[in-house]
C-alpha cells in the first residue's frame, strides 16, 4: 500500500476541489472522497497501468457523487447540500458590484455540464481524460463544454445586468 | 498554392478558451477572431470565466488534507473491516460444513428427482445475480467500452453463437456503457449495460437457452425489476431499478429489436 500513498496523497487536494464544487458542502465533500479513496485502494490491484489514474480517480468520484445522488432521490431524502453557500451568497461584499459568484452561478446548471466545466477548465484534464471520465466520446465533450460555457456566460450576463439595475 | 484551410468550428474556439489550440491552428483563428471582435469577446468571456472558478476554488485546494482522508487511515481501517468480514465468513463456512454434514446424514430420507427449475426462473436468477454483481462495479462494470461497438459486438455475437445487436434504448434515456462475457450453464452469456443521465444501469443478458418460447414473465427482487422471456433458443433478460410499467415498454422494444 505504500506505493498507493505515495501516487494518491499528491491527488487529494484536487479531487477535494472537485468534490467540493460538486456538492458545495465541506463534509459531504470530504466524505465523498473518502469513498472515492476506500474504492480507489480495494481496486487497487485492477486499476489501468497507463498512467491514468488522475481520470480513474475523478471517474470512481463522480460515479460515486451520481450514485449517492440517486440514492438520496429514491430515499426522497431532502438534505440541505447547499447550505454552505446560502452563507456565501448573502453579504458577498462584492455583490454590491454585480459580480456574482461564479460558483452559485455553476451550482444552476445540471451535473455533467457542470463536470465538464470543472475537470477541463479547473483541473485541466486534457479532453481525452475527460471523455473517459464523463464517459462519452471526445466529440461529446468538446460540444458539451461549449454549451456549459454559453450557459455560464448567459446567467452570468442576467445577473449582471439584474445586479446594476437594483444598484441604479 | 496553399492547401484550402479548414473552416473555424466551434472545437477551436473551445480548444484556444482551454489554452490548447495546436499551433498551426493559431494565426487562422487569429485572424478569424480579428475579423469577427464578437466571438473574440466570447472567448475572453470564457477564459475570464475559467479564471474565476480556479481563482473561487483556490483555497479549497490549498486547504491542509483532514487526517482522516491519509492513506494511511483509510488503508488502516479497510483493514480493521476486512478481518470482521473474514471472521464472518469463517464462522459461515463452519456452519455450511454442519448444515452439510446434516444433510449428507439425511440423504437416504429425501424423495429422488427433485423437479428441475423452469427455464425462465434459472434465466432470472442468473439475470439477476449478473445485474447485482456488476452494476456496483464503479471502475470496471463492462470489458469492452461502447467506444468499440462493432468489436464488442462482434465478440459477444460469437461467443454466445447468436448474432447480437445492442438494442437502442436511447429514447428512454438509457446510453450503452458496454459489454461482457459471462459464464452460464449453456456456455456463455452475453450481457449489455446501460445507464442513464441519473446513473441508473440496466442490464440485458442473453444467453443460449432450449426452454419451451414463453411469453413476457416478470420478477422483482429488492428495487431491482427484470422482465425475461425465451425465444427461438435464447433467452433474455432485462433488469433495471424500475418499477413493472415504466420497464415494460423497455423490455418491448428489446424484445421488437433482438426479434427482427
Amino acid at each position: 500500500m505504500d506505493d498507493a500513498a505515495a501516487l494518491l496523497e499528491p491527488l487529494i487536494p484536487a479531487l477535494r476541489r472537485y468534490a467540493y464544487a460538486l456538492t458545495r458542502n465541506h463534509a459531504a465533500a470530504d466524505d465523498l472522497v473518502q469513498d472515492t479513496l476506500e474504492r480507489a485502494l480495494s481496486h487497487w490491484m485492477l486499476r489501468r497501468r497507463d498512467g491514468a489514474l488522475r481520470a480513474w480517480l475523478f471517474t470512481i468520484l463522480r460515479n460515486t457523487y451520481i450514485n449517492s445522488l440517486r440514492r438520496a432521490r429514491r430515499q426522497g431524502e431532502h438534505a440541505p447540500i447547499n447550505d454552505d453557500d446560502a452563507h456565501a451568497r448573502d453579504g458577498a461584499p462584492d455583490a454590491a458590484l454585480g459580480v456574482r459568484d461564479v460558483l452559485a452561478t455553476l451550482d444552476q446548471l445540471p451535473e455533467d455540464h457542470k463536470s465538464v466545466l470543472l475537470l477541463v477548465g479547473v483541473e485541466e484534464l486534457s479532453y481525452e481524460d475527460a471523455s473517459r471520465v464523463l464517459g462519452v466520446p471526445v466529440g461529446t465533450v468538446m460540444s458539451r463544454l461549449s454549451r456549459a460555457r454559453q450557459r455560464l456566460r448567459a446567467m452570468l450576463e442576467t445577473g449582471r445586468t439584474t445586479m446594476l439595475r437594483r444598484v441604479k | 498554392m496553399t492547401a484550402p484551410q479548414m473552416p473555424i468550428g466551434e472545437d477551436d474556439l473551445t480548444a484556444l478558451a482551454d489554452d490548447r489550440l495546436p499551433a498551426e491552428r493559431r494565426p487562422v483563428v487569429a485572424a478569424y477572431l480579428a475579423a469577427h471582435p464578437d466571438v473574440a469577446l466570447r472567448v475572453e468571456a470564457d477564459m475570464a470565466q475559467r479564471d474565476a472558478l480556479r481563482a473561487s476554488l483556490a483555497a479549497k485546494f490549498n486547504e491542509p488534507v483532514p487526517s482522516r482522508l491519509r492513506i494511511a487511515n483509510i488503508a488502516a481501517s479497510r483493514r480493521a473491516r476486512l478481518t470482521t468480514r473474514l471472521r464472518l465468513v469463517a464462522a459461515s463456512l463452519l456452519l455450511l460444513a454442519i448444515g452439510a454434514a446434516g444433510g449428507w446424514g439425511l440423504r437416504a430420507l429425501s424423495l429422488p428427482g427433485a423437479p428441475e427449475p423452469p427455464a425462465a426462473i434459472s434465466l432470472a436468477g442468473a439475470a439477476f445475480d449478473a445485474y447485482r454483481t456488476f452494476v456496483v462495479e464503479v471502475a470496471h462494470p463492462v470489458e469492452v467500452r461502447a467506444e468499440n461497438e462493432a468489436h464488442l459486438i462482434g465478440w459477444l455475437s460469437k461467443r454466445i453463437g447468436k448474432p447480437l445487436k445492442a438494442p437502442d434504448l436511447g429514447r428512454f434515456g438509457f446510453r450503452l456503457m458496454g459489454g461482457r462475457v459471462l459464464p452460464a450453464s449453456s456456455g456463455a452469456a452475453a450481457m449489455l449495460m446501460y445507464d442513464n443521465d441519473l446513473g441508473a444501469r440496466l442490464t440485458v443478458y442473453i444467453r443460449a437457452d432450449k426452454g419451451a418460447e414463453t411469453a413476457f414473465q416478470f420478477r422483482r427482487e429488492g428495487d431491482v425489476s427484470t422482465f425475461m422471456w425465451l425465444d427461438r433458443g435464447f433467452g433474455f433478460a432485462i433488469s433495471a431499478p424500475l418499477d413493472r410499467t415504466r420497464l415494460l415498454p423497455i423490455a418491448e422494444a428489446v424484445y421488437k429489436e433482438t426479434a427482427a
